[in-house]
């Protein structure tokens, strides 16, 4: 889990929301993930879970997931097949719900990726490895904790193991 | 080195000086969820092998987003949380009890230097009365119900201090429309906002509310405020418990400082698909409406329903507007209907809706059709937020949603 590679899908505008991520119509009515994961991103671009390969990325601008507090929107996304989220930068309860259901986060320089460059990642160290492009690309280490969660396999994981919280 | 408000109540509930930047594991006080969070949180509980809630006085469940049920797929969720909260002997709060974000305080349970977590992210709202509350996803809420604890890394704080004080007809609503729109959509992420100035002092709780319901909107994690007489009476309401309130000290240091005169603002509008595209009124004014909406956590109490029923009294809203009203709770609903506003508003045109959610986002009781223009009291006006992704949703005060829907097209209301 923490050396991850694949495709980049962009989006290039700042501040996806969790209603562009999966949209309200669906999200209510069900906890099947599969299904939700059919609409992911549906509203920026209706053929994007068709082009998704298993562990593509994500990768956008600016606050990326602002906007509600439901887990659908990580669910989803990772239910899609994604393996990662790149962006700029993340709102925060979006970000805590990825790691917590195992969806890693990567906060980084995303200008430097195009549309359909190879990426490799290593989650641990904090660096994108443009392959396409030959370059790589610093990004924000995770906090111990995160990684710790991510580990274990989301916070739900972690729980079974631990019983309680283990993040001391 | 002095402490924020956050950084006190972090410390306090996690037994060691809390510092911006520190990860801590804190308890909680109160522990929220809501119908469209609750059930993946309920699947996250079992998944963890939970098996009973750490405290049952400190958790609750809100059913108030899709109330009543409108399909058979939101049917089947309701019930699950009924019977997981029936199961674990944990307050339900069912279908016609209101809003989550109202029902929390009036609960009592939350006051000055409370810990609440609710996986909402609008929770934020009871940094109103001088708790840090802050909203988390499912399966966050789920360790919480679990263990009565959370991890959280410290922010740092935003100081808005507002000056002045509002002009007539200019509001709470107007003044937080007008700090987002100044400080834009993530101008605070991974960050908690302090308001405080006399403007701030002056409002009433309900306006404070209104102002603490949106600091996510600028991303923050809190939005919090300094209690003072009218918190305490506010609560006294309640419950009998007895707060001790939490001030920043002197030498608290801050992320940032930001100052405003409000003296001069005026009423602000929310323009499509941004909280943060604000505007003043008078440059939206002119831009027809087909449907308006008044209640909401930011809106639906009883001070808002009260301005709204004081413009549209005596009158007719526009015949091409529907007008939609839900009262933030049913003791809102009931003191508006023992005050007459309900009558007021009703007889002007309204369609008073369950106390809950309403039309906020997107799941019934009014969903608009395609190119339509909305303006509503809420928080939020993405695209496809009311669940219409071809809709336009401008956001505004109660006075100005109730001024527009008169003239069926936005106006201003200092101007009626
Ligand atoms: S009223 Fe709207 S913003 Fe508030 S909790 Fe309900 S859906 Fe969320």
């Amino acid at each position: 889990m923490m050396n991850l590679s694949g495709k980049a899908h962009k989006f290039t505008q700042d501040d996806i929301n969790t209603d562009y991520i999966i949209s309200g119509k669906y999200k209510f009515k069900t906890l099947d993930m599969k299904e939700l994961a059919k609409h992911v991103m549906e509203d920026l671009d209706p053929d994007f879970y068709s082009k998704i390969t298993s562990g593509d990325f994500i990768v956008a601008g600016r606050n990326f997931g602002c906007g509600s507090s439901r887990e659908q929107a990580p669910l989803a996304i990772k239910n899609a097949g994604i393996s990662a989220v790149l962006a700029k930068s993340f709102a925060r309860i979006f970000y805590r719900n990825a790691i917590n259901t195992g969806l890693p986060v990567v906060e980084c320089d995303t200008d430097q990726i195009n549309p359909g460059d190879r990426l490799e990642i290593d989650l641990r160290a904090g660096i994108v490895k443009n392959i396409t492009r030959g370059i790589e690309i610093k990004a924000k280490p995770l906090p111990p904790v995160m990684i710790k969660i991510l580990n274990d396999g989301g916070l739900a994981a972690h729980f079974r193991k631990y019983g309680d919280f283990n993040i001391g | 080195m002095g402490q924020t408000i956050i950084e006190k109540i972090l410390s306090s509930h996690s037994g060691q000086t809390a510092r911006a930047g520190d990860i801590v594991v804190a308890e909680v006080d109160l522990v929220m969820g809501q119908d469209g969070t609750s059930p993946l949180a309920i699947r996250a509980f079992n998944d963890m092998g939970g098996e009973r809630v750490f405290n049952p006085e400190k958790v609750a469940m809100v059913i108030d987003h899709s109330a009543p049920s409108p399909n058979e797929g939101v049917s089947a969720l309701h019930k699950l949380m009924r019977e997981f909260a029936w199961e674990k002997n944990i307050k339900l709060y069912d279908i016609g009890e209101g809003v989550c974000h109202q029902l929390m305080p009036e609960s009592g349970k939350v006051g000055p230097g409370k810990l609440v977590v609710g996986a909402d992210s609008h929770t934020c709202t009871y940094g109103a009365l001088n708790a840090f509350s802050t909203g988390v996803g499912s399966t966050d809420l789920a360790g919480a119900m679990i263990s009565g604890k959370m991890w959280f890394k410290v922010p740092e704080t935003i100081k808005f201090v507002c000056h002045g004080e509002l002009p007539y007809r200019v509001y709470a609503k107007d003044l937080i429309l007008y700090l987002i729109g100044n400080v834009t959509a993530d101008g605070a992420t991974y960050k908690a906002a302090e308001y405080t100035g006399e403007a701030v002092k002056a409002l009433s709780v309900e306006g404070r509310m209104t102002m603490a319901n949106m600091a996510i909107e600028m991303g923050a994690k809190a939005g919090l405020m300094e209690a003072d007489e009218k918190t305490l009476q506010w609560l006294a309401n309640f419950t009998n418990e007895k707060f001790t309130p939490v001030a920043p000290d002197s030498d608290a240091v801050y992320a940032d400082i930001k100052e405003y005169d409000v003296s001069n603002l005026e009423p602000q509008v929310a323009m499509p698909h941004r909280v943060d595209n604000v505007t003043s009124v008078g440059s939206v004014a002119g831009t027809p409406i087909q449907q308006a909406v008044i209640g909401t956590c930011t809106n639906g109490r009883l001070e808002d329903l009260k301005i709204a029923a004081s413009i549209l009294k005596g009158k007719k809203i526009n015949p091409k507007v529907r007008l939609i009203v839900a009262p933030a709770s049913k003791r809102i609903y009931i003191e508006a209907m023992n005050q007459g506003i309900i009558q007021t508003l009703v007889e002007s045109g309204a369609a008073v809706v369950t106390p809950g959610c309403g039309p906020c986002v997107g799941t019934h009781n009014g969903i608009p059709s395609d190119g339509e223009n909305v303006i509503s009291t809420a928080n939020r006006n993405f695209k496809g937020r009311m669940g219409n992704s071809s809709a336009q949703i401008y956001l505004a005060s109660p006075a100005t949603v109730a001024a527009s829907a008169l003239a069926g097209e936005i106006a201003d209301p200092r101007e009626v």
